[in-house]
């Protein structure tokens, strides 16, 4: 039963693999917000240029999240099981699934101006994992050896992802609307509503924040079930109303809200693009302050 | 959609006062709005038993807040903070959402039935108004002649339910699909209230009882054999299937480096058995058994879990004369990951009383300090270290005393710290004498126990099935698109219009799709340039 192989070495080889990542997230960040500022240009000939530095950033997106699924994958061969056990691993594992499923969306949805968003976010993510999250390759603690581990905390990342979609999409929508961005005759907000209309019209990002969310929420619910039916086989109850499963429940409640708000009326549009980035907020917190400040049973950050 | 929403009723005369208010509450509390409204209550309102330590998953937690806010903590738990779940404003949030639940979800359960059974809505006049709309004309007569009976037979092969109105000759297909959807919402809801009273009914039924086990000993399913013990409100100790359970040996596994490569594992513990004998009482059938953390074990209705284990030193005490005063395993709880525990002896069959507070040490090492220390969490050099203090154990006044604390409040130290006399210091198998001519201790052997809960809800089961529905359910109703489907003859070709009904992807296809199979030489030629409606329909608003 003791048969674990640890791999520090190839867990080392990870961690650069996943810099190497960051660093090419960095060029891809810096090609998405040239073109953006390229289109907001007032000059035509700049205009017309931008395509082209738009295909450049999508080519080193996909590269970047090719290094990142390596290093992800590594990560796990490394450990000797999936890697999504810490905050680290949930981390590096949960934003290359939110790069794949854009990536992915995008040959199906024209939703490139959400690339900037992407791969900002995922900069951001991994840049925290490595800096703050990193902890050494470990063993699993006997409570998260359970094939639950690998179906809720899966589907758990998944769910997040398409949340996290939804959010970036519901976020140039509350922006798109917004009066002050309408009206303001400062400079930087003109160009700012410039790079804005080349986004897709405003029912579209609605319509397209509720495709992600309903699926984000489908998933969600089945985390919570799964969730539930672990914790009665390793806590003996299968809801007791630990912080985390507070949280999982609070998020669950905010996206139910928004799915009523989408048939409330006065309440679609601009409130329920809110509460879904409430929602969105809810995930955020709970996977940073509630897994590190907050005291309960999920203590997986495998930090001290 | 929403028969609970009848607008014509606005104005009301006033003989009917009460029953007119009544009405206009009801109505306020099964919309939408007021559903959406509780829904956000109920979120936050759950925010403040994730603040604040909760009595039911963390007693310990409640009191340290006590003891740390003497001022506060007393406001607080005025207004339920420190039990937020059961409180009756959080109570009274998730009641009121479930009444508006109930009132808003049978009256649409009965529409829906009763629209099951209908055929669909007649075609509208003008179908140009739709969100998807094309025409085609002039299609030629053939195909003209025949539009009618395949549309009809290429609708209803697609999972439509297909009225034909008017005559071939010039006449309408109305058709309409995905009255799954409205059943997935109705199936959604209905569930929750299957488990809103599966969790009551469940929860009320429902006990859990705690019992630490040495290796070697037993304990009996009745209350007096548990530590401590929750029941549901409506247990009953009849509840409780007479069996026993052994623990025969505790076995664990910890991460070993071997190739020193993994520093940070090294000691992590990897895996915890207990092996136990079974005994039925009916029968007194006995069985062998494994508990692991994930891995309980099933009972008649009881499962026994696994949640803690520990070192348990067999000490023996004897006084000057030779004789047994003390004997046994006691559990020591551990106090951080390499074990290091601590452990209370209370010695009370003696002229004055004694208690030991005692330090166990599986792989003692020395700190720079001096001070002992734990350094692998196996019993590879174990140490036990003690001090001791004699006085009033308080065992006589009849109030439960915590096994693992001693009140050294009254009583004087006489080993160890700044008594004067060295604390004590013994490895596995020695004996030391204690001082004031007590006699000796010895350190006889090493076990370990198990901390096994035994809990049994009857209501889990039920609540997984309605939890299921549910999913299912609201799978079904957020995915399957509903829409209604047109297609009628003009003079010299025909037009196709779509209407969905909730949020549809693919509205603008299905039209396209359907005219080329209709038509397939043809271009449509009016194509209605506006994209589909309004993401979401109101439901408000049918
Ligand atoms: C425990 C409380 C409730 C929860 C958790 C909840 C949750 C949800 C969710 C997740 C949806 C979207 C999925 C679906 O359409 O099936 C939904 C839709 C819906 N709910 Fe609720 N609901 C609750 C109470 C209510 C109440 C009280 C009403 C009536 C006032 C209501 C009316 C509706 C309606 C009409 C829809 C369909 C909206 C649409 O067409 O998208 N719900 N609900």
């Amino acid at each position: 039963m003791n048969s674990i192989t640890l791999n520090a070495d190839l867990a080392a080889i990870s961690r650069l693999v996943v810099e190497g990542a960051m660093l090419v997230y960095t060029f891809a960040f810096l090609a998405f917000a040239l073109h953006l500022s390229q289109l907001a240009s007032t000059k035509k000939s700049v205009r017309a240029g931008a395509s082209r530095l738009e295909r450049v950033g999508i080519a080193l997106l996909a590269l970047a999240a090719i290094i990142h699924g390596v290093g992800v994958v590594l990560r796990g061969i490394s450990a000797s099981r999936v890697p999504w056990a810490n905050m680290y691993e949930f981390s590096i594992t949960g934003s290359f699934i939110v790069v794949a499923i854009f990536l992915i969306a995008l040959t199906i949805k024209d939703i490139r101006l959400l690339a900037t968003f992407v791969a900002g976010f995922n900069l951001l993510i991994l840049g925290t994992a490595d800096t703050i999250f990193y902890v050494a390759v470990k063993s699993l603690m006997p409570a998260l050896q359970s094939y639950w581990l690998v179906i809720h905390v899966l589907v758990a990342v998944l769910a997040t992802a398409f949340f996290n979609i939804a959010a970036g999409l519901s976020i140039a929508y509350i922006f798109k609307t917004a009066k002050w961005v309408k009206a303001s005759k400062l400079k930087g907000v003109a160009t700012f509503r410039r790079i804005l209309a080349l986004f897709p019209k405003e029912d579209k990002l609605e319509r397209l924040a509720y495709r992600f969310n309903i699926i984000g929420f489908i998933l969600w619910t089945f985390t919570l079930i799964a969730g539930a039916i672990w914790a009665e086989r390793a806590w003996h109850r299968y809801w007791g109303w630990d912080t985390k499963e507070v949280w999982t429940f609070i998020i669950w409640t905010i996206y139910a809200g928004y799915l009523h708000a989408n048939a409330t009326r006065g309440w679609s549009g601009k409130r329920s693009a809110w509460l879904g980035i409430v929602g969105f907020v809810a995930i955020l917190f709970n996977f940073t302050v509630v897994n590190l400040f907050f005291k309960g049973l999920h203590v997986y950050s495998g930090l001290k | 959609m929403l028969s609970s929403q009848p607008s014509s009723e606005e104005v009301k005369s006033p003989e009917i006062g009460l029953l007119g208010w009544l009405r206009w509450i009801w109505r306020q509390l099964t919309s939408m709005r007021t559903a959406l409204i509780l829904l956000l209550l109920l979120a936050a309102a759950a925010v403040p038993g994730s603040v604040f330590p909760q009595r039911s998953a963390d007693p310990n937690g409640v009191t340290a807040y006590f003891k740390a806010n003497p001022a506060l903590a007393p406001v607080l738990d005025k207004i339920q903070l420190f039990d937020v779940y059961t409180s009756a404003w959080f109570s009274a949030i998730y009641i009121l959402l479930f009444i508006s639940l109930i009132g808003c979800v049978l009256p649409r359960t009965v529409a829906h039935s009763r629209a099951l059974r209908q055929p669909p809505v007649q075609t509208p006049r003008n179908l140009k108004r739709m969100p998807a709309y094309q025409a085609v004309e002039p299609t030629g007569k053939k195909t003209q002649d025949a539009l009618l009976a395949k549309a009809h037979v290429l609708l209803k092969k697609q999972g439509y339910r297909v009225a034909l109105e008017g005559d071939s000759s010039n006449g309408s297909v109305s058709a309409e699909r995905g009255y799954l959807r409205e059943t997935g919402n109705l199936v959604f809801h209905l569930s929750l209230i299957g488990v809103l009273i599966a969790v009551g009914v469940g929860g009320g039924l429902s006990y859990s009882g705690q019992r630490v086990l040495v290796e070697g000993e037993s304990f009996v399913n009745n209350l007096a054999g548990y530590d401590s013990f929750s029941p549901g409100t409506f247990f009953d100790e009849s509840h409780l299937v007479p069996f026993s359970v052994r623990l025969d040996k505790f076995e664990v596994d910890f991460y070993r480096d071997q190739t020193l490569k993994n520093k940070a594992n090294a000691g992590t513990p990897t895996d915890f058995r207990a092996f136990v004998t079974t005994t039925l009482g009916s029968t007194g059938e006995q069985s062998a058994g494994r508990v692991r953390v994930n891995e309980p074990l099933a009972m008649p209705n009881a499962n026994v879990y696994l949640t803690g284990n520990g070192y348990a030193p067999s000490i023996t005490i004897r006084d000057a004369s030779g004789q047994v005063v003390y004997s046994g395993a006691t559990p020591f709880l551990p106090q951080d990951a390499n074990y290091t525990s601590l452990g209370v002896i209370k010695v009370t069959d003696v002229p004055k009383q004694y208690g030991i507070i005692s330090f166990f040490y599986p792989t003692v090492g020395t700190l720079e300090s001096g001070a002992l220390t734990s350094l692998y969490p196996d019993a590879a050099i174990p140490l036990l270290s003690m001090n001791i203090y004699q006085g009033d154990l308080g065992i006589n006044d009849g109030e439960p005393k915590n096994v693992f604390a001693l009140d050294v409040e009254n009583m004087t130290q006489i080993a160890g710290g700044k008594s004067g006399v060295k604390g004590l210091r013994l490895q596995l198998g020695e004996t030391v004498k204690l001082p004031k001519d007590l006699g000796t201790v010895t350190f006889d052997g090493l076990k370990r126990f198990a901390s096994l809960d035994v809990s049994y809800n009857p209501g889990g089961v039920w609540v997984l099935i309605f939890a299921l529905l549910s999913l299912a359910g609201v799978t079904t109703s957020l995915l399957v698109p509903r829409r209604r489907v047109w297609v009628r003859k003009t003079e010299t070709g025909f037009e196709v219009a779509a209407l969905a009904r909730g949020d549809d992807p693919v509205l603008e296809r299905v039209v396209s799709e359907l005219i080329a199979e209709l038509a397939p030489n043809k271009k449509a030629s009016k194509k209605v340039a506006k994209s589909a409606a309004s993401p979401k329909q109101k439901v408000e608003d049918e």
